[in-house]
């Protein structure tokens, strides 16, 4: 399985350099095939005209069969954006990132699906349990199991799972 | 029995030599000379007729039950007219519910096929360039957030497969492309023999992608539907597909053993899921909890939640030990105390033991209740008092009688719980215990501490018959040990020793149900029905006591005939009152004659509380 995940990384790494980042997505750094970082800005009208944003992808030796670990960069002076599925933690409550993650999908492709989660939101806030989750969130987002139904969101980590 | 007499160093290594003395294979035989030789002995009756706190059931092999479900698929491809393998997943998508899959498949069978993932949602477009994620038009309404990817061609798109027509062969798309090389967009391998597989929904993705996607969803999802991998297609493998991927066709050139073991045991545990979810449909079946027991139980008698306030069903799969691929060793099983043990259960609740003879609703509360407070109130008891104001629990840890509850501010003297008022000035001593303030106070007091005192008798009874099943493991070892040194002592066979086996059988059999008994008899109402059932059980358990003394009592040559008669004797005693333990308290149930104390599920809520 190893191999797979690092061909796989590693392709996609050099899809990446020759052919270049959609517009708004850069590559910040990806030295190795466990932990890799861009940032993401919106292109055009929106909330988060200007912003900035560093999104981290952790691997681990199952990708691309399931899912890597996505999150927005809340360290060193990065900050997450205020939209209602986006944890001030860096988490994010997105289907495609858990159940319906499909090994079809690339880094570049969750970088643009989020890009345009962001760019169609029409109001900067919280999601509404954000205290709550934040408080008992996993450090890992992959062990949330998040309930996705387009309206009210409700994260439910793995520890209260019996 | 757990009197520290004879356990020593002697016996601890007798113990570890003779293991294989308890080998489960070995006693099944010797069980037969038992019931032929000892037929007389131990007058059991006649197993044909169904005792009242016995209920019927049947058990099943997982081969049993997968031919249920083949004949619920057969039943569906008649009505239908389908092939087996689309019944198949239609009625796993309608959770094995024939009526309501023959309703809706008669209103709409497009909707019942595209929802249960064996067509796709549109006719196909020409089959021209295939894209890997070309169902992202139909993602719609349903995650707005994928209005973007479309976008993603760049990771794979433009290295899709562009030419080969998949369609003919609708399950076996295996036929590699001719004009452009596959690339598979899952690996980005693009070596020469790689086995394009698709569903009908022309997804290719290559054999090894698709082993270790199903191996992932099979065995750490323990999912039995295997979607298609491509992004929001919501294709469902057919089980021939997921066969082909981990079972080689028989005479295929042999790959790489660990892997195709490990293929194997996910094939397995694939057609394990699906009986799973079969039976998890069917509150006629109920999956055996014992660790790696793949048998089912069969018990439409205890169906229905109602059944559960008038009979206590406990089943057996019919399997013993620990079977199946996780093989432990004998000492393993034993230290357990799992050796040919039966796989007991109750088919009405999670209780994974006999808990006769009380019914499943007030065991539960029963074991909830134990679990919140045994050990805590233990040491409430023995260490706090309560305010005699707003009964806050307080542990003096030092200081003078004088107390001032933290909480209401009441001030009281510790020793005998009256106003400290009262007490002037005579500081750190009382001796006004008889005073009407402090009388008072010791009744509101030791009302709370009563209802916690009755509480502790049941549950420390309880306990007690619970830990002298867990010492049977080495109760067994000693009587092994005393059967021999009465072979060597005496005239007796190897046969006619058993009877001490047979009598610890029974003594561990009666303090389980003693057990539950204890538990019934803490939520029972105060009145004739429960001195009843005390008395049964008093007898019950001067019987069990009785016998569990003789079985310990030393070996004297010259008395192991009269021991063996008394022993005899006690047991067949002990076996009838168990009998009539269970046989009245069943009956009771059967006839509504028990009342509560306490709010028990499933029955009515008791009027008055009488302890």
């Amino acid at each position: 399985m190893a191999s797979i995940s690092v061909r796989r990384l590693s392709k996609e790494l050099t899809e990446i350099k020759s052919e270049g980042c959609p517009v708004g997505i850069t590559l910040v750094k990806a030295d190795d095939f466990s932990t890799w970082w861009f940032t993401i800005e919106v292109m055009g009208e929106s909330l988060y005209q200007g912003e900035k944003y560093t999104l981290q992808f952790r691997f681990d030796s199952s990708y691309p069969i399931s899912s890597p670990a996505v999150q927005f960069v809340v360290t060193d002076g990065h900050t997450s954006p205020i939209h209602p599925h986006v944890y001030s933690n860096g988490h994010i409550c997105a289907s495609i990132l858990g159940n319906e993650w499909s090994p079809v999908l690339s880094v570049v492709a969750v970088c643009v699906t989020l890009q345009s989660m962001l760019a169609s939101c029409k109001k900067k806030e919280r999601p509404a349990d954000n205290d709550r989750y934040v408080r008992s969130a996993p450090e890992n987002p992959k062990k949330t199991r998040f309930h996705y139904d387009g309206k009210a969101l409700s994260p439910i980590p793995h520890q209260y799972w019996i | 029995m757990s009197s520290d007499y004879e356990i020593s160093d002697d016996d601890e290594n007798y113990y570890v030599d003779d293991e294989d003395m308890i080998d489960g294979t070995q006693d099944d035989d010797e069980d037969d000379i038992d019931m032929d030789t000892f037929g007389d002995d131990f007058k059991v009756a006649s197993k044909s007729k169904r005792k009242s706190y016995e209920i019927d059931y049947e058990s099943l092999s997982q081969t049993a039950v997968e031919e249920l479900m083949q004949s619920d698929v057969d039943h569906i491809c008649g009505i239908f007219g389908v092939e087996a393998s689309t019944a198949a997943l239609l009625l796993r998508h309608m959770s094995w519910n024939k009526e309501r899959l023959i309703e809706k498949y008669m209103d709409n069978p497009t909707k019942v096929l595209v929802a249960a993932g064996i067509t796709v949602e549109e006719p196909l477009s020409p089959p021209a360039p295939i894209r890997s994620h070309c169902s992202s038009a139909s993602a719609s309404s349903r995650r707005p957030t994928r209005s973007a990817s479309k976008l993603l061609g760049l990771a794979s798109g433009s290295k899709s497969p562009k030419s080969p027509s998949f369609a003919s062969p609708p399950l076996k798309a295996t036929r590699p492309p001719k004009s452009a090389p596959f690339v598979c967009p899952i690996c980005y391998d693009e070596s020469p023999d790689l086995r394009p597989l698709a569903l009908d929904c022309e997804h290719p993705f290559c054999s090894g992608c698709w082993i270790a996607y199903a191996s992932s969803k099979i065995n750490d999802e323990a999912e039995h539907t295997i979607r298609c991998m491509a992004e929001t297609c919501a294709l469902v493998a057919p089980d021939a597909f997921i066969r082909d991927l981990l079972v080689p066709e028989p005479g295929a050139p042999a790959g790489d053993p660990a892997e195709e073991a490990a293929n194997a045991a996910t094939w397995a545990r694939f057609q394990e899921l699906l009986v799973r979810h079969f039976v998890a449909s069917n509150p006629n079946l109920k999956y055996c909890p014992y660790p790696s027991c793949t048998n089912t139980v069969s018990c439409p008698a205890a169906a229905s939640k109602a059944s559960l306030i008038t009979t206590v069903p406990i089943v057996s799969c019919g399997a013993r030990g620990i079977g199946g691929a996780a093989q432990m060793s004998q000492s393993q099983q034993l230290s357990i105390g799992l050796a040919g043990k039966e796989h007991k259960f109750c088919f009405g609740c999670s209780i994974e033991s006999d808990h006769r003879p009380v019914v499943c609703g007030a065991a539960k509360m029963w074991l909830k209740k134990c679990e919140d407070d045994s050990e805590t109130a233990n040491w409430i008891k023995s260490n706090t008092k309560e305010c005699p104001q707003c009964m806050s629990t307080i542990e003096k840890n030092g200081g003078c009688n004088h107390m001032t509850c933290k909480k209401c501010k009441n001030d009281f003297c510790w020793v005998c719980m009256g106003p400290w008022v009262e007490h002037g000035t005579a500081w750190y001593s009382c001796n006004r215990y008889d005073e009407k303030g402090g009388v008072e106070a010791r009744d509101a007091q030791s009302k709370s501490r009563a209802s916690l005192e009755r509480y502790l008798h049941y549950y420390n009874r309880w306990a007690n018959h619970e830990q002298s099943a867990k010492l049977s493991v080495e109760l067994y070892a000693k009587t092994e040990k005393k059967m021999e040194d009465m072979q060597i002592t005496s005239a007796l066979t190897w046969i006619e020793v058993q009877f001490m086996k047979k009598a610890v059988e029974e003594v561990e059999k009666c303090r389980m149900t003693l057990k539950w008994t204890y538990a019934m008899a803490y939520y029972l109402a105060k009145g004739n029905e429960k001195e009843l059932f005390e008395d049964n059980q008093r007898d019950l358990e001067k019987a069990v006591e009785d016998l569990s003394e003789l079985l310990e009592s030393p070996i004297e040559a010259e008395n192991i005939p009269t021991l063996r008669q008394k022993v005899t004797d006690k047991t067949v005693y002990v076996q009838k009152r168990n009998e009539i333990m269970l046989e009245d308290t069943a009956t009771g149930f059967l006839e509504g004659r028990w009342k509560w104390n306490a709010a028990i599920e499933g029955f009515d809520v008791p009027e008055k509380t009488e302890y």
